[in-house]
């Protein structure tokens, strides 16, 4: 799983740090270094344009996963630089924004960066969305494509009248979600899934908020 | 109640349709005029809904202003812009208003239109929109429950014949047809010849087809719909004659070409039908069908 994420225009992050002169920066050394968002390069580049515009940076850090719980021993490591600071700027995706945020309660955390999907890398530096996260899923019936995610409109019973030349009528550089799905079946001889009706989708199997409980 | 549409269609006869745009705004002369001029010379009008995923006037007020001028609608419903509690509120209403023709769409995608970063809904598809019409007609709404007064309606859906590839596209034709679809309007066509091959397949389904009729207006307008618009192929002998019409006659052209591609159309029984979209030229509809001999 990849956590796909974009910097934020610099002037937006400016604005959301106008009330904060003192700041810490966390990169990620997963997902946000893979997207070059926000590993080490990207921070110290932060960092410099900060300085530039005059905000204090009392230090910064690249944990090795921002989501997991090592955060919690990033943020101890460097409690001083972290207190001096009166706010910590996250260059992560919004899991290691929401990780970051656990352990400090009482300051502000100001996410650098804005988290587009999930996705997979199918050559170097080309990302696709592969899941929406639906809580259904079809890829067992789509041929291992999946049409919520590969459909600009999410559709299941089929291609819509858009559709040309194997393309979609949002962008003719994008595959048709269908037409990928109708090769696929076809070549391995279960074009007969594409005949099934799918009803309406549930959009409650875990309603929001959505939380599971393991225990 | 069976819709006057619905008894045009089994009524065996070459069944005319035709096409109303609502306008972007609050002023709705030109909309009222072309219902005017067409509401007598065709068996039902469409009234697009937010046509290119562009924010207009809606569909079932076009449809509400035909039948107080005593035509015939067809309310055109796209999955795009509500969920499948406001699609099935707005059928109740179709159908307490008496507009009983109803054409399920996806809907175009919302980055095409003019809203751009608006959310586009499509909590149903057009195969799951027609399902919902029929289990409606049984007096339970989408989610099994019980209506107080159900509905009816003549539904219908719409067809690609040149979409490539087309099989992804005929095998969903099919699941509009076992949905309930018992009417198709096609995406216009020009070839009357591959149209005849998609007519001898569609012939083994019970449902009614409706040819659609793009008038050409320029052989540069038509060159541009190959070129760009899903499922649209122009021949080239078309594009010529367009081409060389006299200067400012290629749109007297055109409407000779739709004329004559209607005509052809009914003379050999090809399909059971027409719809004849003639895209802000309304006016020159009741041509076209003068020129066709109906």
């Amino acid at each position: 799983m990849k956590s796909i994420t974009r910097q934020k225009p610099f002037s937006e992050v400016v604005q959301l740090l106008d009330r904060f002169d003192r700041v810490y920066i966390i990169g990620c050394g997963t997902c946000a270094t893979m997207a070059r968002t926000g590993g080490r390069d990207e921070v110290l580049e932060m960092k410099n344009r900060l300085q530039e515009t005059g905000k204090l940076v009392t230090g910064w850090t690249v944990i090795p996963t921002a989501c997991d719980e090592m955060t919690e021993a990033a943020a101890r490591e460097n409690e001083g630089a972290i207190k001096n600071a009166n706010c910590s700027l996250v260059m992560a995706c919004a899991l290691g924004v929401h990780r970051v945020n656990s352990y400090l309660n009482n300051k502000a955390v100001i996410p650098a960066l804005d988290t587009l999907f999930i996705g997979m890398e199918d050559s170097p530096g080309n990302f696709y969305e592969a899941c929406a996260q639906c809580g259904q899923c079809v890829l067992g019936e789509t041929a291992g494509i999946c049409p919520l995610t590969a459909c600009n409109k999410g559709l299941l019973n089929g291609p819509c009248g858009g559709t040309n030349n194997g393309k979609c009528e949002v962008d003719k550089e994008k595959d048709c979600a269908f037409t990928l799905i109708y090769q696929r079946l076809k070549e391995q001889g279960r074009l007969d899934l594409m005949r099934k009706y799918h009803p309406p989708k549930n959009y409650q199997v875990v309603p929001r908020p959505r939380i599971i409980n393991l225990g | 109640m069976i819709s006057n549409f619905k008894q045009a269609l089994n009524s065996g006869k070459f069944v005319v349709t035709s096409e109303i745009g609502p306008p972007k705004g609050t002023n709705i002369e030109q909309m009222l005029h072309h219902i005017d001029l067409l509401k007598n010379r065709v068996d039902a009008l469409n009234v697009t809904d937010h046509q290119s995923s562009v924010m207009r006037f809606p569909s079932i007020g076009g449809c509400l202003a035909i039948k107080e001028k005593g035509g015939e609608p067809i309310l055109q419903v796209t999955c795009r812009d509500r969920n499948r509690l406001a699609l099935q509120a707005e059928l109740l209403l179709a159908h307490t208003r008496n507009v009983r023709n109803v054409l399920c769409l996806t809907g175009d995608a919302v980055p095409v239109g003019d809203h751009k970063e608006a959310k586009g809904i499509f909590d149903l598809d057009s195969v799951q929109l027609l399902r919902t019409i029929r289990q409606m007609e049984t007096g339970k709404d989408s989610g099994g429950n019980d209506l107080n007064g159900a509905v009816e309606f003549c539904a219908g859906a719409i067809v690609t014949p040149e979409a490539n590839p087309i099989e992804p596209q005929l095998i969903k034709f099919e699941k509009k047809v076992e949905a309930g679809a018992e009417f198709f309007q096609t995406q216009a066509i020009y070839d009357l010849d591959k149209f005849a091959k998609f007519m001898q397949y569609a012939r083994q389904f019970p449902v009614k087809i409706l040819a659609g009729i793009v008038l050409l207006s320029s052989a540069r307008m038509a060159k541009y719909m190959t070129d760009n618009v899903p499922g649209i192929n122009v021949p080239q002998d078309l594009i010529d004659e367009l081409a060389g019409a006299p200067k400012g006659g290629a749109i007297r052209k055109g409407i000779e070409i739709a004329g004559r591609m209607v005509a052809a159309l009914k003379k050999d029984s090809i399909c059971d039908g027409v719809h004849i979209m003639a895209i802000n030229r309304e006016e020159v509809v009741p041509e076209i069908l003068a020129l066709a001999g109906l």
